[in-house]
């Protein structure tokens, strides 16, 4: 028989029961739907994670006062705070690193007209826009001539801007600050949540300098919160947090064997572990919904064998007139790849317009596995009706 | 008229039927039987004397426990099963008592079956299919299915199909069993023209006298033996 007469003969032995043809198909549907609709999920659930990682910036590294945990004895943090301007300005000069923004910050009552709002206030350089990546919407950064003079401006955060001035444009407005008057020079894009779930949008900026001298003013001179650095490039994080730790240990005056007096916070390596959370939570859905799909298989597997004791007189009579019994096993596996496939490109549609967010690549795969399953599922029951003896099959009633 | 060629010859033919937990069960003993082309010939005998097994084995539907199946000078017991399926298809025809039609099928796609397995396009198919409809006087039913059709006309169908490919012999196993006997009467009129016309070789099982004196040859089975061949008596 040629090979192009079959879907002929398939699609009209599959008319013949519409009815059990419909439902078997159904477990396709649910299967390759719930599959494309899980991978969909799963890809969002990435998708959201991948864009809290660009929010933050690449390449970054934490720089904070006092000592690991690891280290046994451990000062409080900023009690002592051991991380200075100077040691910015020494890390400015390593050859690994691509920018420094030392910062300082502290949480302050904010107050506009009749409104007040508590956040927290983080006295930065320009740097720091630069390095987190963080354009303003609205009026401009802080300059480096703010940061000299320690003036009195405040570049408004996304939540910020709208809890104390609602729809209005806050750009040249004042603001007070702990009781010291602001003014407001720019509003700041919206990042959205952290990977930890804090709002970075709940934030104000000052220069550094007026965040340390008139705001909230030093126990310590010369002292900062952190440094926000960033390494030139992905391949060199580990030299860069090398160097950090040399140049820091250097100035702090640390001895060989003495623990560090700071913490130098990865920044990659917090995304890369809620990359892999998501990665596995895409691998558990994709597994859940596959169970779907094989379970759908077996129903073809097992309509196809009624299917095949059903028609065994066909069989006979096809034998008869000189079927062979690759053609019975061609014609028998053909009929199951189309319930599968069909039943997927519902399923398919179905998971679609189930899913938020689907790319060509689930629906493609999962159109694959559907005929995959048809074969696998159906060989069984087509090899059953392809080893029936003509005789045999032509007496059963 | 000078000897026609041998189409098939059987000797020492025997079948078996194993049984669970007893000892076979003997169906036919050693038959020796030859036919030549465009030969008519009745097998009659009584239930259970095998002939339905004979035609069975004829028709390369079964194989036998022993002997040796010439068909146009090839041996055929023992051969694999694919190479059965294609004998069938090119070299036997086949009408069964209960016409064993597809159901749900036209009368031309039943037709046209035999057609597929050997391969023609679907196109050419067709074609030939309602030739052969019209043929047996079936040409303006080409689209009714076999319950729509008259047992009869469902048999003729199923003549039709068994010209399909054009065979060198067309096996019948009680053709006319279901008919009644004018319509019998038709159909064993078909079978005497194709073999006159066109010199098919028939070989027709049947318990009735009044059909197999349609045959110019008898061959009688009693337990599983010939125990008759020769002319149809009157």
């Amino acid at each position: 028989m040629k090979l192009r007469a079959l879907p002929g003969e398939a699609w009209r032995a599959m008319g013949l029961n519409r009815l059990r043809t419909g439902l078997t198909m159904l477990g396709m549907v649910i299967g390759v739907g719930a599959v494309v609709l899980m991978l969909a999920v799963g890809d969002g659930a990435r998708h959201t994670v991948n864009e809290q990682i660009q929010a933050m910036g690449s390449n970054l590294f934490i720089i904070l006062s006092g000592a690991s945990t690891s280290a046994g004895v451990r000062m409080g943090a900023g009690s002592r705070p051991t991380i200075t301007v100077g040691d910015a300005e020494a890390l400015e000069k390593l050859p690994t690193l691509d920018g420094v923004a030392p910062v300082q910050f502290q949480t302050a009552q904010l107050a506009h007209a009749g409104s007040n709002w508590s956040t927290t206030v983080r006295g930065v350089t320009p740097d720091y826009f630069r390095l987190r990546e963080w354009a303003i919407d609205s009026g401009q950064g802080i300059s480096d001539a703010e940061v000299r003079s320690a003036a009195r401006v405040a570049v408004l955060g996304r939540v910020v801007a709208k809890e104390l001035f609602g729809t209005d444009d806050p750009v040249g407005k004042s603001v007070r600050i702990g009781n010291q008057p602001f003014t407001v020079v720019g509003v700041a894009e919206e990042k959205g949540q952290s990977l930890s779930g804090s709002d970075q949008d709940d934030i104000v900026f000052v220069p550094l300098t007026t965040a340390q001298g008139k705001l909230f003013g030093v126990s310590f001179p010369g002292t900062v919160t952190s440094i926000t650095v960033r390494a030139k490039s992905s391949e060199l994080m580990e030299d860069a947090e090398a160097d950090i730790r040399q140049t820091l240990r250097q100035r702090h005056r640390l001895k060989p064997g003495q623990p560090d007096d700071f913490t130098v916070r990865n920044l990659a390596s917090t995304a890369e572990t809620a990359a892999t959370t998501a990665r596995v939570l895409t691998v558990m859905l994709g597994t859940i919904a596959s169970i779907s799909l094989i379970v759908g298989g077996i129903g073809i597997m097992n309509i196809m064998l009624v299917s095949v004791t059903e028609r065994t007189r066909e069989i006979g009579i096809r034998m008869a007139v000189g079927a062979r019994r690759r053609d019975i096993l061609l014609q028998f596996l053909l009929e199951a790849v189309l319930i599968c496939t069909i039943g997927g490109l519902a399923g398919v549609a179905l998971g679609v317009a189930g899913a938020w967010a689907v790319y060509e690549f689930a629906g493609m795969t999962t159109f694959v596995f559907s005929a995959a399953t048809g074969i696998f599922f159906g060989y069984y029951p087509a090899h059953q009706a392809a080893r029936l003896q003509p005789v045999e099959a032509l007496r059963y009633e | 008229m000078a000897a026609a060629a041998e189409l098939l010859r059987v000797s020492r033919l025997s079948k078996h039927y194993d049984v669970p937990g007893g000892d076979p069960v003997p169906v036919l003993h050693e038959v020796d039987l030859s036919v030549a082309a465009g030969e008519f010939l009745a097998i009659m005998g009584p239930s259970g004397s095998g002939k339905s097994t004979f035609m069975n084995l004829l028709g390369c539907l079964d194989a036998p426990t022993a002997g040796e199946y010439w068909l146009q000078g090839r041996n055929v017991a023992g051969l694999a099963p694919d190479e059965l399926a294609a004998l069938r298809n090119r070299l036997i025809g086949f009408v069964f008592q209960g016409f064993n039609l597809l159901r749900r099928v036209s009368a031309i796609d039943n037709v046209a079956l035999p057609l597929l397995y050997a391969g023609i396009p679907r196109a050419a198919r067709r074609a030939r299919a309602q030739v052969l409809l019209d043929q047996v006087g079936l040409g303006s039913r080409a689209a009714a299915l076999p319950n729509q059709l008259s047992g009869g006309q469902q048999q003729r169908v199923a003549i039709a199909r068994a010209l399909a490919c054009e065979p060198a012999l067309i096996l019948a196993d009680e053709p006319t069993g279901n008919l009644d006997t004018h319509t019998s009467q038709e159909i064993m009129g078909l079978f005497t023209r194709l073999n006159l016309e066109r010199g098919i070789t028939i070989a027709l099982v049947t318990h009735e006298a009044d059909v197999a004196r349609y045959a110019r040859r008898l061959v009688r089975f009693v337990d599983g033996r010939v125990v008759h061949d020769g002319e149809v008596t009157p």
